[in-house]
């Protein structure tokens, strides 16, 4: 670990592995219970323009980036509340066109090639510059700023829409919110995990929290934890044993999700059994 | 939830001369992917009214309560909410909404208390934390319904009979002077029907104003002071059957909704109106 924290360029590494590490479950919480868990999967197609358009035009590609994956996910949200069944299609057809657009847009940047995106399709997290940091970073303090201040509303939303609506929050507003967060979050984990992973951040924690959690802020604190242990612990490993970064973070994730799929078992059962024990005396006092 | 909390609450709003008519609905029509589901519905429910809504399944129920809340939007006729149609009403923390069921979502876990907690969110500001009148209305919600043992379970293990006392419970916390129930006894147990028509006997002797679709009425029956049959998308029977029996005392009602009787000028129980 010390040994590792003497390369400048594993010091920026960690420490935007630690800030998507927090900032992709905490979004993806409320993006898991929404049942938009492959919304970040989606932005991540889109980006793929944004980051194209960057070497366009000679733009920094994270900001373009930011500015084509929000905008992708105001459509994809405004497809999503207005339809049922063509919504479907209709986000297949905005995914498809982002990942053309970004290859027929790198295409014509000077100089650039399909290989430039794979750093940005896989992530290239070694390369991340101290600029970069700090975008991650403040992109960061953004999402949790979101997440600090309208958790109770979004929790409501994501429960249950209508109820929402008849508790006089502003849905639409808040729904925006949570695609253009989730908008963020992919940005700011394109770097670390690469475009076509960046979801894994965001679903695969909150997957692993709920199998051993009761309660919303419970699933919601694990899984950040998780995603930190995952992204630094993945950095690591592919810093000593040579592998790819991006790909050893999303493993190690899907690994402590096995985990906790064959511990979740087991609590559950605990669980329930006790559940059922503590209810016998109960009826049987109600009884005759 | 105490009733004098509850009369100061309310007239401080009421006490505007506008009309105390929770839901106006005249001409209101409704159509869902093409079919019409309510055909042109007038009805007037005034703030204290205890109404159940019937009707076979189809008949357009549950389209009628989501029309008169704004959830569904009208394709004829106007719709009133206190007075403000729902696009633009604004006291929101009036309503206490129980869905027909407990939504799953994504399988995120949520404890009792969460979702109980959650029903506080149009009383609380965005950034206001949770004060001790918060805590202690989620606390009385929980007790109102029995679940106070299990507030810290995850919903997903509760019986549907006591998810269904999970979503009241929600509107509980809120401490709204008008109630609309999307049928709350479907699906449930004899014990957790009878535990609803306790609670509900609570709120109709504080004087709320409670509107529920319901398949059967069950346990429910003697706190209805009028039901309102649905066929087709048409109101066809309109009955105040309150008069023809004197089983829901309303100790305190006077306080809480003083014009309420002046303005139905309705017959209904004129001994606990003055």
């Amino acid at each position: 670990m010390i040994e590792m924290l003497q390369f400048d360029f594993m010091v920026r590494a960690l420490t935007a592995a630690l800030l998507v590490g927090l900032a992709a479950p905490a979004v993806g919480v409320f993006v898991v219970q929404r049942r938009l868990a492959l919304l970040g999967d989606g932005i991540g197609h889109v980006a793929l323009t944004g980051v194209a358009l960057g070497f366009l035009t000679g733009t920094a590609p994270v900001l373009t980036a930011v500015v084509v994956a929000v905008l992708g996910a105001v459509v994809i949200e405004l497809v999503r509340a207005r339809g049922r069944t063509t919504g479907d299609v209709a986000l297949a057809l905005l995914f498809y066109g982002g990942i053309a657009g970004g290859v027929l847009l790198i295409g014509l940047a000077p100089g650039g090639s399909n290989s430039t995106l794979t750093s940005y399709l896989f992530g290239s997290i070694s390369s991340v510059t101290t600029e970069d940091v700090w975008v991650i970073a403040i992109l960061t303090a953004f999402v949790l700023g979101v997440v600090a201040v309208f958790g109770r509303e979004l929790f409501v939303l994501c429960q249950d829409e209508e109820v929402a609506r008849v508790n006089g929050l502003p849905v639409r507003f808040l729904s925006l919110l949570i695609a253009i967060t989730a908008a963020l979050t992919v940005v700011i984990a394109m770097r670390v995990v690469g475009l076509l992973l960046v979801s894994a951040l965001m679903v695969v924690p909150v997957a692993t929290g709920q199998q051993v959690t009761r309660s919303f802020t419970a699933t919601m604190l694990l899984a950040m934890l998780l995603g930190v242990v995952s992204t630094v612990g993945g950095l690591t490993t592919a810093f000593y044993a040579g592998v790819a970064p991006g790909a050893a973070i999303v493993l190690l994730a899907l690994a402590g999700f096995a985990v906790a799929l064959v511990a979740g078992r087991f609590v559950r059962r605990g669980r329930v059994a006790g559940l059922e024990r503590g209810r016998v005396p109960a009826t049987m006092e109600a009884g005759p | 939830m105490t009733p004098s909390a509850q009369a100061t609450g309310v007239s401080e709003r009421s006490a505007a001369p506008a009309a105390p008519v929770a839901f106006a609905m005249s001409g209101g029509q409704v159509s869902l992917d093409g079919r019409r589901v309510l055909r042109g519905v007038d009805l007037r429910i005034t703030a204290g009214e205890v109404v159940a809504v019937l009707g076979a399944n189809g008949s357009g129920k549950s389209t009628l309560i989501r029309a008169l809340l704004g959830l569904i939007p009208l394709s004829g006729g106007t719709t009133e909410l206190y007075g403000v149609p729902p696009a633009r009403f604004r006291d929101w923390w009036r309503i206490g909404y129980v869905p027909q069921r407990l939504s799953a979502g994504g399988g995120v876990p949520a404890t009792v208390r969460e979702v109980v907690a959650s029903g506080r969110i149009a009383r609380r500001g965005r950034l206001r934390r949770a004060r001790p009148e918060d805590r202690a209305a989620v606390a009385r919600a929980l007790a109102a319904v029995d679940l106070t043992e299990r507030a810290g379970d995850p919903v997903g293990f509760l019986s549907g009979g006591q998810q269904q006392r999970v979503l009241i419970a929600r509107a509980l916390a809120g401490e709204p002077d008008t109630f609309v129930m999307d049928e709350p006894t479907a699906g449930v147990d004899a014990a957790s029907q009878r535990q609803l028509a306790a609670t509900l006997t609570g709120l109709v002797q504080e004087g709320r104003t409670v509107l529920l679709v319901a398949h059967e009425l069950g346990p429910l029956a003697p706190l209805i002071t009028r039901s309102i049959v649905l066929r087709d998308g048409l109101v066809t029977h309109d009955h105040r059957p309150a008069e023809d029996a004197g089983c829901h005392p309303r100790p305190g009602h006077e306080q809480v909704h003083p014009h309420a009787y002046d303005v139905s000028g309705g017959p209904m129980s004129p001994g606990a109106s003055r």
